[in-house]
């Protein structure tokens, strides 16, 4: 299947004016807070890219994934605000908090190379909150990230020197902060999507499906595991580095509750809902599961109120209802996830001829 | 002729098991080398040994010239000795081709940075990788099943897939582990003529099998374990008419 060259220049035009064009329609259309939301959803969907290449493609199990999240943030955080009197620019500390979330990535697979599923499912779990735990109690006796407190007035992202806090007026075009945000995180994502599909389709990505598949025959056939796996806990850490920073940068404020468990399963939730191993898929269940709950929370209120004259159920415990109820039809009626891959799709069909 | 692999006093105990007692075995360069015994006798065992998927309590092995390092199974697999499995052991969601594509993993190099750039270098090497795997798959006869996942494929064609994708890692020595289980007189056949292929092409081969019609008319040289001992190390015609096998194997109906 060759599209033509004409087609796929096409395409990317396409995209491209689409994502240019879309905070324009939705801040106008509904308010610079959706933009703001889109920010977010671009954050998780880099996010569960991280995670989908140590669970889709490596097949392991990780539920303390948002440790690396924590750790780009307050590596950003730390190093760009009053906190230390540090302020180095973004574009040294988002590059690093990738590094050194790699590396922490190694660090905690190290220990659960030999675990497979349920097991490497809670060992990964005991981590990422144990990393949480940290940040919560290192403010004595010497104060590093001022425990539950979290550190406030952090240094937002300057491209160029311009902050994208701030509003820039360009050619007479208004462009509120969530705006600059918004292009920033998108060019991100793109690069962490270009990233992931170039290494799905390479002799790296052959390996990590491989020991998802088999680990003994991916061994047999001489595949250092070992190595192959810690490189894929790297990648998906650094993924999840970046995006934490980006958070920090952006949200001006960062403290450990943000990095609980919950937001563990969320981040997974969208790699399975959306398909795992599939990266269209991934991204389309980062989008949903970013927006769908927003505008659960939004529209909750007013729609009950409008049907039953008041509000019967709050919108946060409706929130986490319904998505429940989702995650459950979703695996009932689509267990390869929203959009499989079309391996995927065979793979919880009936066994072909 | 040269000893290819020299296998000496390999023991494995599991608990009250003693799988492998004392076994020494050579397998001379360029001979078809048969493993027989009853079932339980210990010749998976002795494959898992050689291959580091499981440790051995003691003994060593000596392959092409040196001592080979078992301590893990991808340093066997670059030393030059490949695998097919028992209970065939396939990357079942990725296509026939994808499985033999994994097995030049060893012998090429790209890493992250190669596969993120995509340069000249890693093109060339993909395109090597995709144009090998082909071949090979042609070489077992499956070519036209490439694009198939490989759980899809039929019971005989998994085997063979298996065989190809071993022959990837460009072997010296290719350990086949029943490779005609469950495979019926035609599908033995061309089986028969793939190995016999595979020695013509200068490949040694190590063949656990139980079909010993198989085992009689290819192996130059069969061993036969029992109780993970190794009780003779003949040609095929001296060992099927050995007391000791013949006691082994029940009453001597089978060999
Ligand atoms: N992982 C293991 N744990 C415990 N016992 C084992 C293990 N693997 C093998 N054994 C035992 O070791 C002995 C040898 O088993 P092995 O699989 O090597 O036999 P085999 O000769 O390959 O038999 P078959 O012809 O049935 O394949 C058997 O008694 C078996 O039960
Ligand atoms: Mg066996």
């Amino acid at each position: 299947m060759s599209v033509p060259k004409r087609n796929v220049r096409l395409g990317i035009a396409l995209i491209a004016v689409v994502l240019s064009a879309l905070p324009f329609a939705v801040g106008l259309g509904m308010g610079n807070a959706w933009v703001r939301v889109l920010d977010f959803a671009l954050l998780y969907i880099m996010l569960a890219l991280g995670l989908n290449i140590v669970v889709g493609f490596a097949g392991l199990l990780d539920l303390g994934y948002i440790a690396f999240y924590a750790i780009g943030a307050y590596l950003y955080a730390l190093l760009a605000s009053p906190h230390f009197g540090l302020h180095w620019p973004a574009w040294a500390v988002l590059p690093l908090g990738a590094l050194v979330a790699g590396l922490f990535g190694i660090l905690l697979g190290a220990p659960t190379l030999r675990l497979r599923g349920d097991y490497l499912a809670i060992v990964t779990l005991g981590f990422g909150e144990i990393i949480r735990i940290f940040l919560n109690n290192l403010n004595s006796p010497v104060n590093i990230t001022n425990g539950p407190q979290g550190i406030a007035r952090i240094d937002p992202i300057r491209v160029f020197g311009v902050p994208l806090s701030k509003p820039l007026e360009i050619f007479g075009v208004h462009l509120p902060g969530v705006y600059l945000y918004y292009y920033l995180f998108v060019l991100l994502a793109l690069g962490i999507i270009f990233v992931t599909v170039r290494l799905e389709d390479s002799r790296i990505g052959r390996a990590w499906v491989a020991i998802r598949e088999d680990e003994i025959a991916a061994k047999a056939c001489g595949i250092n595991t070992r190595n192959v796996k810690l490189l894929a806990f790297a990648m998906g850490a650094s993924f999840g580095g970046v995006a934490g920073g980006l958070f920090a940068g952006f949200q001006e404020f960062v403290s450990p509750e943000s990095f609980s468990l919950m937001e563990s399963v969320m981040v997974l939730c969208m790699v399975v809902l959306g398909g795992m191993g599939h990266v269209p898929g991934v991204v389309l269940g980062g989008l949903l599961l970013a927006v769908l709950p927003e505008a659960l929370r939004h529209g909750a209120g007013p729609v009950q109120q409008m049907l039953f004259g008041r509000v019967l159920l709050d919108p946060e415990s409706l929130r986490i209802l319904l998505f429940g109820l989702a995650l459950i039809l979703v695996m009932q009626y689509r267990p390869a996830g929203l959009w499989p891959s079309a391996t995927r799709r065979r793979e919880f069909s009936k066994p072909g001829p | 002729m040269s000893v290819l692999l020299e296998a000496t006093g390999i023991s494995k105990r599991f608990g009250g098991v003693e799988a492998l007692k004392e076994v020494s075995l050579t397998i001379e360069q360029g001979e078809i080398y048969g493993l027989i015994g009853p079932n339980g006798a210990g010749k998976t065992t002795f494959f898992n040994v050689l291959t580091g998927l499981s440790g051995a309590d003691s003994g060593h092995f000596h392959f092409a010239g040196r001592p080979l390092d078992i301590s893990a199974p991808h340093l066997v697999a670059a030393a030059g000795i490949a695998r097919t499995f028992q209970n065939i052991r396939l990357f079942a969601n990725m296509s026939a081709l994808e499985n033999v594509m994994v097995g030049r993993h060893l012998r090429t190099r790209a890493g992250v940075v190669g596969a993120v750039l995509r340069n000249a270098a890693t093109r060339s090497e993909e395109a090597g990788i995709a144009r090998r795997a082909l071949e090979l798959l042609h070489y077992v006869g499956i070519s036209e099943r490439g694009n198939d996942l490989a759980r899809h494929l039929s019971y005989g064609d998994q085997r063979r897939l298996e065989i190809a994708r071993a022959l990837a890692t460009e072997p010296k020595l290719l350990a086949l582990d029943e490779p005609a289980a469950g495979m019926n007189a035609t599908e033995t056949g061309a089986l028969r003529q793939l190995i016999e292929g595979l020695r013509g092409d200068g490949l040694t081969v190590l063949l656990i099998e139980h079909d010993v019609k198989l085992v009689m008319g290819l192996c130059d040289r069969v061993a036969v374990l029992d109780y993970g001992e190794k009780i003779i190390e003949d040609v095929p015609a001296k060992v099927r008419r050995d007391p000791k096998v013949i006691e082994a194997y029940l009453g001597g109906t089978v060999v």
